[in-house]
């Protein structure tokens, strides 16, 4: 097994130009529990966390955006100032495992896994994420709905290394919730991201675990922009209800050993309505 | 790397709170596990293990893993050279599966190669044909005999009835109902880890292993090698916790098999997983009770059938089952009674000895029905205990009398005194982390109801039944510095500070050196069913208190004053009348003693066939009162606080009787809300720490303890086991909590958050 450990973007694909197959590694969180199982079986690693291009992230107040390079980790972005430009993004890094994790866990990671538990992805899903790739043959980027293409199944091609993601900073309220058996370090059996754009009027809603991959809930946000008021920040209990109705209903859970589909699908429902309370506190 | 004995340690006396030597280094990082045992020249082993809880083996053909390059042993069943099964109690367990597999993860061979990575692909490389069997994964099938015997002793491991009093009696008040505990693991966070070293002769092997009990392992492994005890010596490897978990036989033969047949040195270690597979479980256990009352709420009977899960193998369901089934009336006097209990044999996970043993099983159910109870009478819950607390001298369901100190109303009144939180759901600073949900961010204050819970429990400690399991230790004290040597398990309880405690009191000399923990001296029994500071605690006591006398004589001839009037104050020898003293060191120079003990408790007896006999050695008591916040929508839930009086005869060292407090606490609520090896036909969901969830630092309470110190005049120093206690009446306090809170019946554990809201736990088929 070789070990490539680059320390520039260009360096890193270039090796990966050589080995388009090879295991990327950054925080290895992901990646070396599937090595120790002996479910994947590298013949090459490129470590990518000496690449500072992708350590860090920046805020384009024009464009209003801020883009996070791939070797962010979670506990970077739980500190201000990128924790106030994307406070659900805050949220959803402190309930990833734990501290340990938190330091070493990337969101470059957690997109590259796709998994449908990863708890960055409901909040790079609502806020319609573009996700960077680079290789040798050149750039592009693509919005994460089209990146996620299923479980653990990503639109990343061999050679290609996931640079960051660029996510808007929303005028409105924002916040992740996540239901596990455990009070922390624990896989989502259910998580919703609710963000709220006080200019364009809208609110988004993106549900994970309960499907093969972040699920959109297009209906509920729609009713959610029709019946709130963003001038008193309101909504009624009936309509906050109403919401999570349709957020459960566009889940599509299954059933395994953490939880049933029955329990997944109920548990949507109560955090989007309470989201939406949060969102919009007053009645 | 640091390992802890051999350390020289100088302070602390009896009643001091001096910390432990193992915990810094282990908080480093530096402290050596037995999985950090290494050799030179040696060589890894693994295990290949049944993917099928029920099979006959066909054929297993090794020839494939030897040709792998770097493998240099492959053994299955026919290389095992003495007994071909070993046992703690009955000896029905194969060292390797022949005909038959029995559960999933049961051993079939084990190879020994140059790397992990050699020994895995050798695995792979065996190929074994399996004919699968339907596996019997119902215990009552193992029953009602619907089922043919999966093994030759039979599906029903022992069948034990209590008959007391008048069985026909009716109370006024009748309440009943069915309880069910989930199978919980002992999480320990150590690993199995064992290396075997063979003799150079070939004829005997040195046996590193992380274990609760050395000598009882010697026997098994000198049984199935077939060699006489004095050619397997063992020394105890750092432990990571036991819980019950090492007391059986896991990786021990298969390790010395394989050093044995290279003539190399030979490690094991398990993976988590393969540690789930390999050591056994808690009982899961049905239990139905039927508890009778006088309408103002005195017991009058008890009625259960209680049904424990022995999964493939006796190990100890047996003694389990006793303490189960003797243990169902809790610390409440009752005059009737009618007991039925089973341990029976399925091709479900091996089952045996963790914290509580038993009693767990049987505390869940009893108070359960103590609050029923309650709120059939319409009392309330903490008076209806007091109301039925049992004292010293009362009788129990098996006929034995309480001897010992039994401060059960103390216990519940000091309790139910202690402070409760004085914070709001979410606390003062509305903390979104101190919600149900915690880092989930799920919930906020108006979601969440409290409610409060209160359980009481009695505990028998050391063995039962006639086992005479007493402990050795010696005493040497030559030039002043006094050495113990003992087999005790240190696996973190802590034993090793409370000895150096002892013979600094007893002796009065600073400097204790704690000896290798091996077989080179007698048995100290298992450090298990709380008993080695009593057990252990009392050899040390008496070999100190000899070697104290001889040097009680020396200084009485060499200074002429009568031996009976000296005593050892702090580090000086005095004289009662005060006029003469000595120090110690003074006193001992040039003088050498050697002493080695066996400490013996008081005989029990077997029980007869409707139960009655004096079966117990000792008993404790405990209360505890849990405040749990729930979020009903969501079945989440979060433990604010736990509140505890627990009767410890005497707290040698507090603070290790608080780390025992907190951590049994830790483990009664993990089975409380999330602990369970979920299995279905007879295979294993959850084998991992992704799946089988233990408390993070988020989930425990605040624990408020008072120690109720009333000195046990049967325990050698007064001090009664501490250990198992914590982890008992926690788990029924927190499910009472719970269903206070929500105002729901809650009858299994742990608590799913789908029992709570009220769906199904399982999906419809
Ligand atoms: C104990 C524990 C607890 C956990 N808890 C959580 C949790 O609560 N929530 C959660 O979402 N996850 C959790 N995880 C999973 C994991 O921490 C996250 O998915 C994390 O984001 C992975 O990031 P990483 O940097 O460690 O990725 P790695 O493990 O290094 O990589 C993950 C995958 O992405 C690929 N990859 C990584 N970076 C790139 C890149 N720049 N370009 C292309 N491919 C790339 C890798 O090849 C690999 O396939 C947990 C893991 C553990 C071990």
């Amino acid at each position: 097994m070789s070990v490539i450990v680059p320390k520039s973007l260009s360096d890193a694909l270039a090796a990966l130009a050589d080995n388009p197959d090879a295991l990327v590694l950054a925080g290895g969180t992901d990646a070396m529990v599937e090595v120790n199982s002996g479910h994947r079986k590298p013949s090459h690693v490129i470590a990518i966390n000496r690449v500072s291009e992708l350590r860090s992230w920046t805020f384009d107040p024009v464009a209003a955006t801020v883009h996070i390079g791939s070797g962010v980790t979670y506990a970077e972005l739980m500190e201000s100032p990128v924790a106030q430009l994307l406070p659900a993004l805050a949220e959803a890094s402190r309930t990833v495992g734990s501290p340990q994790i938190r330091h070493t866990g990337t969101l470059g990671g957690n997109l590259g896994t796709c998994s449908p538990a990863g708890d960055g992805l409901p909040v790079v899903s609502a806020l319609d994420g573009m996700v960077h790739l680079a290789s040798v043959a050149g750039d592009r980027s693509l919005s994460v709905h089209e990146f996620m293409v299923g479980v653990k199944r990503t639109a990343r091609q061999p050679g290609e290394l996931i640079t960051g993601v660029t996510l808007p900073v929303l005028s409105g309220w924002q916040g992740y919730s996540k239901v596990g058996v455990r009070n922390a370090m624990v896989i989502a059996l259910a998580s919703t991201c609710l963000a709220t754009d006080l200019d364009s009027r809208n609110v988004r809603l993106a549900l994970g675990s309960v499907g093969p991959t972040i699920l959109r809930c297009v209906e509920a946000e729609a009713f959610a922009a029709a019946v709130v008021s963003f001038e008193s920040q309101s909504v009624s209990a009936s309509d906050a209800r109403r919401f999570g109705e349709l957020a459960a209903a566009a889940s599509r859970p299954i059933n395994d050993h953490r939880a049933t589909a029955e329990y997944r699908r109920h548990a949507i429902g109560v955090l989007a309505s309470r989201l939406l309370r949060r969102a919009f506190p007053n009645e | 790397m640091s390992s802890v004995t051999g350390e020289r340690i100088s302070v602390g006396r009896i009643g001091d709170s001096i910390s432990r030597p193992d915990g810094t280094p282990k908080v480093q990082g530096s402290y050596a596990f037995s999985s950090d045992l290494s050799a030179e020249n040696c060589l890894w082993g693994a295990t290949l293990r049944s993917p099928h809880p029920s099979a006959r083996i066909v054929s297993i053909d090794i020839s494939g893993a030897y040709r792998i390059a770097g493998v240099e042993a492959v053994i299955t069943a026919a290389d095992v050279p003495g007994s071909p099964t070993y046992g703690l109690i009955s000896s029905d367990q194969p060292v390797f599966a022949a005909d038959v597999v029995r559960y999933v993860g049961e051993p079939i061979a084990a190879v020994a190669a140059d790397h992990p990575e050699t020994c895995r692909r050798a695995l792979a490389a065996i190929v074994v044909v399996y004919e699968v069997l339907e596996p019997l994964v119902d215990p009552e099938r193992a029953i009602d005999g619907s089922h043919p015997d999966i093994h030759p002793d039979g599906n029903v491991i022992r069948r034990q009835r209590i008959v007391c009093g008048d069985p026909d009696i009716v109370g006024d008040v009748v309440v009943e109902d069915d309880y069910e505990i989930g199978m919980q693991d002992q999480a320990f966070l150590g690993l199995e880890a064992a290396m075997a070293l063979p003799d150079d002769d070939g004829g005997g092997v040195s046996l590193y292993v992380a274990t609760q009990w050395l000598h009882e392992d010697q026997k098994q492994i000198a049984a199935c090698l077939g060699v006489p005890l004095s050619k397997v010596r063992l020394t105890l490897g750092g432990v990571g916790g036991a819980f019950g978990a090492r007391e059986d036989i896991s990786l021990q033969v298969h390790t010395c098999l394989l050093a044995l047949r290279t003539g190399r040195p030979v490690r094991i270690h398990y993976s988590r997983e393969e540690s789930f597979l390999g050591h056994v479980h808690r009982h899961p256990v049905r239990i139905w009770m039927r508890h009778h009352a006088t309408s103002d709420g005195r017991l009058v009977k008890v009625e259960a059938r209680m049904v424990f899960d022995g999964g493939a193998y006796a190990s100890t369901s047996s003694a389990v089952l006793i303490n189960g089934v003797t243990h169902a009336q809790g610390p409440y006097r009752c005059d009737n009674a009618v007991v039925d209990g089973y341990a029976v044999r399925t091709n479900n996970l091996p089952c045996g000895a963790m914290r509580g043993f038993g009693v767990v099983q049987a505390c869940f159910a009893h108070e359960g029905q103590m609050d029923k109870l309650a709120a059939a009478c319409g009392i309330d819950p903490v008076e209806i205990r007091l109301l039925n607390a049992m004292v010293t001298g009362d009788k129990l369901i098996t006929g034995q009398i309480i001897e010992n100190v039994a401060p059960v109303a103390r216990c519940i009144r000091e309790t139910a005194a202690l402070p409760l939180p004085d914070e709001p759901v979410g606390g003062h600073d509305h903390d979104p982390m101190r919600l149900p949900g915690g880092a989930g961010r799920t919930a906020d204050s108006s979601h969440i109801v409290r409610g409060i819970g209160f359980a009481v429990a009695i505990k028998n400690l050391m063995y039962s039944e006639t086992f005479d399991d007493y402990s050795t230790a010696r005493c040497r004290l030559s030039d002043g510095v006094v050495t113990l040597k003992f087999a005790t398990s240190e696996v973190g309880q802590g034993f090793i500070t409370i000895a150096g405690q002892i013979a600094r009191s007893v002796l009065g000399f600073d400097t204790v050196v704690i000896d290798s923990i091996d077989t080179d001296v007698g048995s100290a029994g298992s450090t298990s069913a709380s008993r080695q500071t009593w057990m252990s605690g009392g050899a040390v006591n008496a070999a100190c208190i000899k070697v104290r006398d001889l040097l009680f004589a020396a200084v009485a001839v060499s200074h002429d004053v009568d031996p009976l009037s000296l005593a050892v104050d702090g580090g000086d020898i005095i004289a009662a009348a005060g006029v003469f003293r000595i120090s110690a060191l003074e006193a001992a120079s040039g003088l050498s003693f050697d002493e080695t003990v066996e400490y013996h408790h008081k005989p029990t007896e077997d029980l007869d066939e409707n139960g009655q006999g004096n079966c117990h050695t000792a008993f404790a008591f405990v209360a505890h009162r849990a405040v749990v916040d729930v979020d009903p929508e969501l079945g989440l839930v979060k433990v604010i606080q736990i509140a505890t009086a627990q009767d410890v005869g005497r707290a040698l060292n507090p603070l290790s009787v608080l780390g025992q407090i907190e951590g049994g606490i830790a483990q009664g609520l993990g089975l409380a809300v999330m602990e369970e090896i979920i299995m279905t036909n007879g295979h294993v969901r959850n084998p991992s720490f992704t799946d089988y969830l233990l408390p993070t630092f988020l989930d425990m309470p605040t624990v408020i303890a008072s120690l109720i110190e009333e000195p046990d005049p049967f325990a050698p120093l007064g001090a009664k086991g501490v250990g198992e206690p914590p982890t008992i009446s926690s788990t029924p306090a927190i499910v009472a909590a719970i269903r206070d809170a929500i105002g729901k019946p809650l009858n299994r554990v742990p608590v799913r958050p789908t029992d709570i809201i009220g769906l199904r736990a399982f999906p419809s088929i």
